[in-house]
């Protein structure tokens, strides 16, 4: 394939950086008066490159010598981390605006962040892999001490480039161990040589290498015993970055994590098994009790993304198309709960505009701004799983898919654990329901977040499941790419 | 022979000061250990036939850990004048790797002309007829393109990361302003006092 057309496979990136080059000039001459219009550019340019994905892009195969795959698994990756990205983008000028740090470089790092999340999920060889994920991180890493005078935020920061150094390192001594004993980069490759069998010290390094490249991994996706950075980032950052990193950069890893499970070690389905089961359980079982004691909200919600990515993985234990396209609608619906919840936190704010974190100041919220506290309990109630709301079907999926191998009692337990989750899930709900009321928040005064919170509810409410008929059939076309 | 004696004595020392680095308590001595352990990075290069490689370690990491070690010396809260009291406690340490270095140069260069080490099975062996800097430079431009221009991204995001983190405006400086300068008049800035009584201050 010539470099031109692989070119035209990676429009989406392309779009992406040029633009997000354009608007860094923006931003060098506008300064931060600017912010507001280069917001909105970087939106459209968002909604660009999501619309890149229905040409070449979306199924022209493979480019750059098979560095890159524009396939249908990596177009709804890109999807939801488009969709995520603009997310976080629309909801930061009115946070960063009461805080007084606007700053115009925030759209800029988002878009840039979303470039290397699109390398990541399209990665057809373990190079791109690595910088696709770099570029994601760097990125973030600046995003999460944005308010730099803010020390929490400092700290996040700070906790964030250590410990992602430190997975780095971690991924790329993996990296190298599977360069070292199957002699190519490439996903295909490394599959054809772990497909064959071999003696016992080549194939002890090549499972050297592959537990090093999934801790890795795990660490970017925070599955326990990975997760330590998460409440701290998520507690420390501001809220619109929180917001970013629990949706798009996790869906990204997820993507990224099946991606190298199943395209470059689908052979040694076997060895990562019994990683993912351990991840699962442990993420489950841990972000389930250890989020019973938060006092904070943002932290309570790292705990649930810890638990949610548990969830997910038990999809990836079968390592079948219909495992990963159980991953992959749980991640569809897994963005619209966590971006609406966390909406929601970016509404509460005292009456001088301040933000507040505490769950307690969400006591008697019900009274107070009753359709706030409804969706809210939407959200909660889908994110611990309860039948009538849609949260509850992608569950269903995975553990369908468990229980497809005959896996049937990791999915008993799995599904006890997620008992766990719901108890911290419901208290939220009585102390909005049940408590008697806290101060007031002041009201919300934007309409967009109004109609997003709503969006979301509507998709996490039992609605959902009139999608459940095209997100099926789009998300099990898009594992088919992998297999 | 002689190759097969250089590998096992740079992977070796690569090894031993690779662990030295970690395991020494003075950060000065760690950074020492450091190039070293990079030095002989270096030397494994050299004899696999990467001598680009081999001269971008020792320039790159020895040159920029140089550099840190500076950096090293600045913020962590050393005395200095005890550290030109320290000068003679270091010097035989000193001494011992700069010997080790040379030796190991030499070492390296007769072994890299005795036709360096045979690989087994490379999987992408050296084209014929090129140098090395001309077969990555190929490989970056045309298979590599795509990373290659990705890097680049990874570097601009942290450019930009490092200005939204540190640059800020302040209040109160006293700029340049070269298009002010320019439309400033002698009548703004020069007033004629005629009748100036003598005695008195000029008020202006």
């Amino acid at each position: 394939m010539s470099t031109l057309s692989s070119i035209a496979l990676t429009a989406p990136e392309l779009l992406l950086s040029v633009g997000s080059i354009a608007l860094l000039m923006w931003c060098a001459w506008g300064g931060d008066a600017a912010t507001r219009t280069i917001s909105v550019v970087a939106v459209a340019l968002l909604t660009g490159a999501a619309f890149l994905l229905l040409g070449p892009a979306g199924y022209g195969g493979t480019g750059f010598g098979g560095l890159y795959h524009a396939d249908a698994f990596g177009a709804f990756a890109k999807l939801l981390i488009y969709i995520a990205s603009a997310v976080s983008i629309i909801v930061a000028p009115r946070f960063f605006a009461d805080t007084g740090s606007m700053r115009a470089e925030y759209p800029v790092l988002i878009l840039l962040s979303a470039v290397g999340m699109g390398m990541m999920v399209s990665a057809g060889d373990l190079l791109t892999l690595y910088v696709g994920l770099e570029l994601q991180s760097l990125a973030a890493y600046v995003l999460a001490s944005f308010m730099r005078r803010d020390t929490r935020s400092a700290e996040a920061g700070l906790k964030y480039f250590v410990l992602g150094a430190l997975a780095s390192g971690i991924l790329l001594y993996g990296i190298s161990l599977v360069y070292g004993f199957t002699g190519t980069t490439d996903f295909g490759g490394i599959a054809a040589v772990f497909g064959t069998p071999a003696e016992e010290p080549v194939r002890l390094g090549r499972l050297f290498g592959l537990v090093f490249v999934f801790a890795g991994l795990a660490f970017k996706i925070a599955a326990v015993p990975f997760h330590m950075w998460t409440p701290d980032v998520y507690e420390g950052a501001p809220t619109p970055v929180t917001t970013f990193f629990a949706s798009a950069p996790k869906v990204a890893a997820m993507a990224l994590l099946l991606r190298v499970a199943v395209e470059a070690m689908g052979p040694a389905t076997e060895e990562w098994r019994q990683i993912v089961i351990f991840c699962a359980l442990a993420s489950t079982i841990l972000g389930g009790v250890a989020a019973i004691g938060q006092t904070n909200i943002k932290r309570l919600l790292a705990y649930s993304s810890i638990n949610n990515v548990g969830f997910a993985l038990f999809g990836l234990v079968p390592g079948t198309a219909l495992g990963v396209s159980a991953v992959l609608t749980y991640l569809a619906v897994y963005i619209a709960m966590t971006l609406g919840s966390f909406l929601v936190v970016l509404q509460m704010r005292d009456a001088r505009g301040e933000p507040i974190e505490t769950i307690a100041s969400l006591s008697g919220l019900s009274r107070t701004q009753p359709a706030l506290a409804a969706a809210m309990a939407m959200f909660m109630f889908s994110l611990a799983g309860i039948p009538p709301l849609f949260g509850f079907w992608p569950k269903f999926l995975v553990f369908d898919a468990v229980v497809d191998i005959g896996l049937w009692p990791l999915a008993m337990i799995g599904i006890a654990t997620s008992v766990i989750g719901a108890y911290y899930y419901l208290r939220i709900i009585k102390t909005m329901y049940f408590d008697e009321p806290a101060e007031a928040f002041a009201p919300s005064g934007s309409k967009v977040e109004g109609g997003l919170i709503a969006l979301a509810a509507v998709v996490v409410s039992p609605f959902g499941y009139l999608m459940i008929g095209p997100l099926g059939l789009i998300s099990l076309n898009a594992a088919k790419a992998l297999f | 022979m002689i190759q097969t004696i250089a590998f096992y004595l740079f992977a070796t020392l690569v090894i031993a000061s690779g662990a030295l680095t970690i395991l020494a308590r003075n950060p000065v001595h760690s950074v020492l250990w450091l190039i070293l352990a990079f030095f002989n990075a270096a030397g494994l290069m050299v004899l696999v036939g990467a001598e680009f490689i081999a001269m971008l370690l020792v320039i790159v990491y020895v040159g920029a850990v140089a550099v840190l070690f500076l950096f090293v010396v600045m913020m962590l809260d050393i005395d200095f004048s005890e550290m030109r009291a320290g000068f003679g406690r270091y010097l035989p340490f000193g001494v011992l790797l700069v010997v080790v270095l040379a030796a190991e140069i030499i070492f390296a260069v007769g072994a890299w002309s005795a036709g360096g080490i045979g690989l087994g099975a490379a999987t992408s062996p050296t084209p014929e007829g090129m140098s090395n800097i001309q077969a990555l430079g190929t490989l970056l431009y045309t298979r590599y393109l795509y990373i290659f221009e990705a890097a680049g991204l990874v570097l601009l995001v942290a450019m930009i990361g490092a200005i939204v983190l540190t640059h800020r405006t302040r209040g109160g400086v006293r700029a340049q302003n070269i298009r002010r300068q320019n439309q400033r008049r002698p009548q703004d800035a020069v007033r004629n006092v005629v009748d100036q009584p003598s005695g008195e201050g000029v008020t202006l």
